[in-house]
């Protein structure tokens, strides 16, 4: 069960900047780990994470194996109008996760 | 009874100078660095700057001295920047030294940000300097080192 | 490594007195009792106090979705039932270990979950310490966040009660440690790095940074066993329900702060 946990304002003032945090739960396994019998266990981590607003892409991130299990970013971005966050996570073996936010601007 | 051919030193260097050249005993050992080194970290950095310098400023790297487990580390970049259209960080990058990969995340902003700022949790495997670079709209790179120690849990737990 | 960690946590611990001392088995006086949380640094406390933060929210998220899922035979979900977790299991995680008529013994939060699952829903019971049985019951126990650890009172509960007690007092394993030779007589030092808390298990299902998941008391209890060099139990097993059910009962009046992190 993926579950992603978003925090966005749900009101802000035209021109306020507001701190959007993500949360998604996945195990983010490195690929330098070993079972006990020696085998490495294979990478799986989410590479990279992308934030749309109303379409436009404002913030991007590259994950890497240092990234901490079930990812958290936050980040700011400008309230310009009333809208739509698109959020998506995408990984090894076809990982591809989005989440959705509103938000009402004055 | 045992019959054994006495190795002569004649033989052992013909065998030796054989095996030599199929390849089956070489001579050096050549061990596979697992961890980065500073040197990984330099290169790295190296991919995204490419020849420009680096100055020391503007960046701030909130990251514990201490940390309580190298599991999860909390980070925070932050830029003082106005960001404007005119003036903006266009994206941060976090590296280290001493993981088996030099980089810990690559962020990318721009003038709707409104503040160049970004937290996420890391993992360190060991105490070690993190650096952060900023690459600003004008195209100068920006950096701030931080040294943290790492410890690890007292108690550790057998495979499930 | 396992062997060169044993040894230097033998000479840490005859440094500190640990092994030596005679066990003094008094409890915490109810006015220095600290939850775990007070012993970590800010930034953890700050990765707790903040919901979107929290990874363990994450767990009881997918708690959520699981109380409203049918299953079993029956084709029931925990919400037919019990409706609203937010009232109907608010206390609950708070007086668990409880009493069980049926089977005559302390159940925990985790075996409760089951024995619905089997007497109500005709259901297989959910496996220990993967994620659905984690989250269920993080889910469960979130409802009771804020509210004072207050044991179920059952009078048939006391010698269970006391056997727990028995675990925690007396010493085992390769290193002659009793629980309480840490967790009542030196809280507040350290080993190797790491505080000594009082050992209140008060955040439980509990996210643990060194697990980098959610994971049940058991399965931290297994753990100190294991650094004890003692004679571990398997998940579910009754001395590890009493152990629990002691626990819970010497946290009396701790705030439920599940779901917790600790380090």
């Amino acid at each position: 069960m993926t579950t992603a946990l978003i925090n966005v304002p749900k009101k802000a003032k035209r021109g306020d900047v507001i701190e959007i945090k993500t949360l998604m739960s996945h195990i983010m396994e490195t690929g330098y780990r070993h079972t006990t019998s020696g085998q490495i266990v294979p990478r799986d981590i989410i590479t990279s994470f992308a934030c749309r607003y109303n379409g436009e892409e404002i913030f991007r991130a590259d994950l890497f194996p240092a990234t901490a299990a079930n990812p958290f970013i936050s980040f700011f971005t400008v309230a310009t109008e009333s809208g739509k966050f698109d959020f998506e996570w995408i990984g090894d073996n076809g990982f591809s996760e989005t989440a959705a936010a509103s938000i009402i601007v004055e | 009874m045992r019959t054994q051919t006495a190795p002569t030193r004649r033989r052992f260097l013909r065998l030796a100078g054989h095996a030599a050249a199929i390849g089956a005993l070489p001579l050096v050992v050549r061990v596979r660095p697992v961890e980065a080194t500073p040197e990984t970290m330099a290169a790295a950095i190296r991919a995204v700057v490419g020849g420009a310098v680096v100055q020391t400023g503007k960046v701030k790297l909130d990251i514990p001295p201490l940390v309580e487990n190298g599991n999860s580390v909390p980070m925070v970049v932050s830029i003082a920047s106005p960001m404007t259209a005119k003036d903006y960080v266009k994206s941060i990058h976090v590296f280290n030294e001493k993981n088996p990969q030099p980089n810990l995340g690559n962020f990318y902003l721009g003038p709707r940000a409104g503040r160049a700022q970004v937290s996420t949790r890391v993992r360190l495997a060991d105490s070690q300097k993190i650096t952060a670079i900023a690459r600003l709209s004008d195209g100068s790179f920006w950096s701030v080192t931080a040294e943290v120690v790492v410890t690890l849990a007292a108690c550790t737990e057998e495979v499930i | 490594m396992k062997v060169a960690g044993t040894i230097t946590i033998v000479s840490l611990l005859i440094a500190t007195g640990f092994i030596f001392h005679p066990v003094t088995a008094a409890e915490i006086p109810s006015n220095e009792r600290r939850s775990g949380y007070t012993f970590m640094a800010p930034d953890t406390r700050a990765m707790q106090d903040d919901d979107t933060a929290n990874p363990g929210m994450l767990g009881v998220l997918d708690g959520e979705a699981l109380w409203n899922r049918k299953a079993g035979s029956a084709d029931k979900s925990c919400a037919d039932c019990h409706g609203d977790a937010r009232v109907s299991m608010k206390g609950v995680a708070a007086r668990y270990p409880a009493y069980d008529k049926l089977l005559a013994r302390p159940v925990n939060l985790e075996q409760r979950i089951n024995l619905c699952r089997a007497r109500h829903q005709d259901a297989e019971p959910l496996p220990y310490e993967k994620h659905d049985l984690l989250a269920l019951t993080a889910f469960v126990a979130e409802q009771s966040r804020g509210m004072a650890i207050a044991p179920d009172s059952a009078p048939e509960l006391e010698p269970f009660v006391a056997k727990g007690r028995d675990f925690f007092m007396h010493r085992q394993g390769q290193l002659n440690l009793a629980c309480t030779s840490c967790h009542d007589d030196n809280w507040d030092k350290h080993l190797a790095g790491s505080a000594v808390t009082q050992a209140i298990p008060n955040g439980y299902p509990v996210y643990r940074l060194e697990w980098q998941s959610l994971g049940s008391l058991q399965r931290r209890l297994r753990n100190c066993i294991t650094g004890m060099r003692a004679q571990n139990f398997d998940f579910g097993a009754q001395e590890l329900v009493e152990l629990e059910l002691y626990l819970m009962s010497r946290a009396r009046g701790m705030p439920i702060e599940t779901p917790a992190v600790r380090p």
